[in-house]
């Protein structure tokens, strides 16, 4: 009697279907990554706002970022806020250069949309800002994105 | 004899088996690097550089509503100290002045808030202020983009409806050079 239920039923789950799953979930993360460019090395927590807008094309997108420097470059580098452009500390001065790599990748047609994102720590005084904001408006870089989180009410 | 062994080798399939452990080692990696984008902001448009001194226009003083932020990041608002927390409505009141008041502004198409800061203003402070700034004009096209068309008012919206709205009430917000005060 045992014997017989035994042979009848074949009680595995098939797994066939499991890398299927799997692959699927793997496209969704590669569609929606970003893959970090280079190295942060100042600390930014930006400032909280509700009237947020979303940056539309990614390409179209360079970012300045403001903080003090992160741990490990204290002590060459002190507290005070830098600036960081691309993956390494910079000055204000530098910015022109730096707009202008950018602006070469972006085919001619969209360049009047390019954006400038600026990623500033919310506890970095205004001095530095406006240094950067006087530099990108002599580049007449003038679409900016203060950089935001939503405000969790 | 000759049978069988043909058709062990038509078995011959390669084993896939392994296939959902390459597969969990990409999405471990992709999980792992993932920042889901949250890129988003305030956007802005800062004015043109030029070298001369721009033209001095005079104003109504009921025409400006003026917002100081100081090194301390306390708030002056048309010569008064204020709160972050009423300014929003302070501005809507000061653009839209329903009740025709003396001392707000002559018409939406005539204001102008003119922020300045020190440059030892925190950018925390000062993003919130410009923020509540916008809030109030994102909350005036509301209503007006609602009287109008009858839907509230959005990004999505036609660029004809917007420009009306934007004809109707213009964003200006003029920003002074900031003073040298209280840099770290």
């Amino acid at each position: 009697m045992f014997t017989k239920k035994r042979g009848k039923s074949d009680p595995e789950v098939s797994t066939a279907s499991l890398p299927d799953i799997i692959f699927m979930l793997l496209f969704f993360f590669m569609v929606t990554t970003v893959l970090r460019d280079g190295e942060r090395k100042v600390a930014v927590v930006v400032p909280e706002a509700t009237e947020l807008q979303k940056l539309q094309q990614k390409s179209l997108v360079n970012h300045i970022w403001i903080g003090k420097p992160v741990e490990k470059f204290r002590d060459t580098y002190g507290t005070k806020p830098r600036i960081q452009l691309g993956d390494k500390f910079a000055s204000e001065f530098e910015i022109p250069l730096f707009l202008e790599q950018h602006k070469i990748k972006v085919p001619e047609a969209q360049r009047p949309r390019i954006t400038t994102s600026l990623k500033v720590d919310g506890k970095v005084t205004m001095g530095i800002v406006t240094d950067v904001k006087t530099a990108l408006r002599k580049a007449n870089q003038l679409k900016v994105n203060y950089s935001a989180r939503p405000r969790g009410n | 004899m000759a049978r069988t062994s043909s058709r062990d080798r038509m078995k011959n399939e390669i084993n896939a088996g392994s296939m959902a452990d390459i597969a969990f080692l990409l999405l471990i990696f992709f999980l792992v690097t993932t920042t889901i984008d949250i890129d988003k902001g305030i956007t802005v448009k800062l004015p043109p550089w030029s070298e001369e001194d721009p033209e001095t226009q005079k104003l109504k003083k009921r025409n400006v509503f003026s917002v100081l932020v100081n090194a301390q990041d306390q708030l002056l608002v048309r010569g008064e100290i204020a709160q972050i927390d009423d300014l929003r409505f302070n501005a809507k009141e000061f653009i839209a002045n329903p009740q025709r008041r003396e001392d707000l502004s002559t018409s939406p198409k005539n204001a102008i808030i003119s922020l300045k800061n020190d440059r030892g203003t925190s950018y925390g402070v000062y993003v919130e202020v410009y923020n509540e700034l916008k809030a109030a004009y994102n909350e005036l096209w509301d209503d007006e983009c609602q009287s109008m068309y009858g839907i509230p008012y959005s990004e999505e919206l036609p660029v004809a409806y917007r420009k009306a709205i934007k004809e109707k009430i213009p964003f200006v917000l003029s920003e002074a050079e900031p003073t040298n005060f209280g840099e770290e």
